[in-house]
């Protein structure tokens, strides 16, 4: 433990970041610049999301880590043990018990409170990057709140495909404000974002972005009057828990051609199932 | 949108621009009245294409004025922020560049083109779009069934026509074009120019033609603008500037033409 700074960044790096954090949480949605700094695991690893984390972490806090709704994927369980290494940290995989969550893909299908903190590893926060490249255009865009582009999209994708085929990393208008990209979650989530109780902070590591948006903020979906935005949806309920409604993996279970959807939360699915087993006594 | 006939839709006075030594535009004052065509002609690097940039508000000048009618006053663009003048580029003004490249999104399809100024007023409307898009197609005599194709898949006269639709979307009062018939080959450069004289008639556009070529200024333009190095030599009307040029270079420009 005394080889690392608490939670493996110096004093002033936090402090930077914090400063940064803050400036996010005052104008949700904005994308502030940050120094970001170099972390031992590549980018595209969640670097950003590891930053914010390590700036907001204090020794009491339970940390959950989640790579697309698993809490025993690679990626999710190497950064839980980071922090256990880094600052000492007690860690979990209940979303109850959490106090900070760190995600890559989802928002946990159990409902967040007033006092956990939602912190996304993000890997392009510009949402109109692929139909305009110039960095100093899309920033005036965003200053001018000229987004006709965003829509030229959805427009797009309406035209080669018959509906809005943008599955995630879906965009939404902050506040009426600014159009924000919420990192490469499934469209599901989209209304989980909206209105939540938690703080959520977006950390894009390499390109050094930061945004946020603080508890119970405005966000909506961008559509059409004639294409209104919609979730998706599955026939299916989990193979393992039976619950529906929740987002479902299919996976491939053999080479023949069998293949189950179970739930991508594992935690929520866990719980479903020790729930069920309770029931049947 | 309503027009005052009594004073002129744009008023470039005095302007100036230098690219360190070299002066671009040195002293250019004109005015151009609603519904008319003014062709800005000259030999390459006169300065027509800065004069249009400077203009539209792409560049900014380094001395003088530019007013426009809004709302039957005289604004000063030059006074504008940039969110306003952005504001009027993709509602009241159009810019038609001459490679199809510039001025279209090559990666969506032509009816998203053409949608994207709609859009970008707030147009929020799948079906109605596409509606006007399909419109506007016709319009510009490309084939409305081709409205999900990428523009790269149309040849250089329909990509041309796409860019033309995409800025008259709008309904403009004030069209840019940069040399609109540069790349075409001389059928294709005929049935444009044909259109955009219907278009420019039937709308009672007002434009700002920059090209050299006098075939084409005679063609589409109603007055005459006879550039060179930066400043303007000659101003008329068409029919008298190409009948009987004063200036010594307008004299050689229009006997340099190549008779058939």
């Amino acid at each position: 433990m005394s080889e690392y700074n608490f939670a493996y960044l110096n004093e002033q790096t936090k402090k930077m970041i914090r400063r940064a954090l803050l400036k996010a949480v005052a104008i949700p949605g904005y994308q502030v610049p940050f120094a970001s700094r170099e972390m031992p695991m590549p980018y595209g690893w969640g670097t950003g999301g590891v930053q914010v984390t390590a700036s907001i972490l204090t020794p009491d806090d339970i940390l959950k880590v989640i790579d697309q709704g698993a809490d025993d994927t690679t990626n999710a369980v190497s950064i839980r043990k980071f922090f256990k290494k880094t600052a000492a940290i007690e860690t979990t995989e209940l979303s109850e018990q959490a106090t900070i969550i760190q995600t890559r893909h989802r928002v946990p299908e159990t409902p967040l409170r007033e006092d956990q903190i939602l912190v996304y590893q993000v890997p392009i926060p510009e949402p109109l990057r692929f139909l305009e490249p110039r960095e100093t255009e899309t920033r005036k865009m965003h200053a001018y709140e000229d987004y006709g582009l965003m829509h030229v999209k959805l427009y797009e994708d309406i035209s080669q495909h018959g509906h809005i085929s943008t599955t995630y990393a879906y965009p939404v208008m902050v506040e009426g404000r600014y159009v924000m990209d919420p990192s490469p979650t499934p469209k599901f989530d989209n209304p989980k974002i909206n209105n939540c109780p938690a703080l959520q902070l977006f950390g894009a590591g390499r390109e050094k972005r930061i945004y946020a948006l603080p508890p119970y903020t405005k966000v909506t979906s961008l559509d059409f009057e004639d294409h209104p935005f919609e979730v998706q949806k599955w026939q299916a309920s989990c193979e393992l828990c039976g619950t529906s409604g929740t987002f479902l993996d299919e996976v491939i279970t053999d080479d023949k051609g069998g293949r189950i959807f179970v739930c991508s939360d594992t935690d929520f699915c866990r719980k479903q199932q020790s729930e069920k087993f309770e029931e049947a006594g | 949108m309503k027009m005052n006939p009594g004073i002129p839709l744009l008023k470039v006075e005095n302007l100036h621009k230098a690219f360190g030594k070299t002066k671009a535009c040195h002293d250019i004052s004109f005015e151009l009245w609603p519904g008319e065509v003014l062709g800005i002609v000259g030999e390459s690097g006169s300065g027509k294409s800065t004069l249009l940039r400077l203009i539209a508000g792409l560049l900014e000048p380094d001395k003088g004025t530019i007013s426009y009618q809004q709302n039957s006053k005289l604004i000063t663009l030059t006074d504008l922020d940039e969110p306003a003048l952005r504001h009027l580029q993709r509602t009241e003004w159009g810019f038609v560049h001459q490679h199809p490249s510039d001025g279209l999104r090559m990666n969506v399809s032509a009816g998203a083109n053409i949608g994207e100024r709609l859009m970008a007023n707030n147009w929020r409307h799948y079906g109605n779009i596409r509606e006007k898009a399909q419109h506007w197609l016709k319009a510009v005599e490309i084939d409305p069934a081709r409205i999900d194709d990428l523009p790269r898949t149309f040849s250089g006269g329909m990509q041309q026509r796409l860019q033309i639709a995409r800025n008259l979307v709008t309904n403009p009062n004030l069209v840019f074009l940069d040399e609109p018939t540069g790349g075409l080959d001389v059928s294709v450069q005929a049935k444009l120019l044909d259109l955009l004289r219907g278009l420019v008639s039937n709308l009672g556009l007002s434009a700002i033609m920059v090209t050299h070529d006098l075939a084409v200024a005679r063609l589409l333009s109603t007055r005459l603008i006879v550039m060179k190095q930066g400043e303007i030599i000659e101003h008329g009307l068409t029919d008298q500037v190409l009948e009987d040029p004063q200036a010594a270079y307008s004299q050689l420009l229009v006997s340099s033409v190549l008779q058939v």
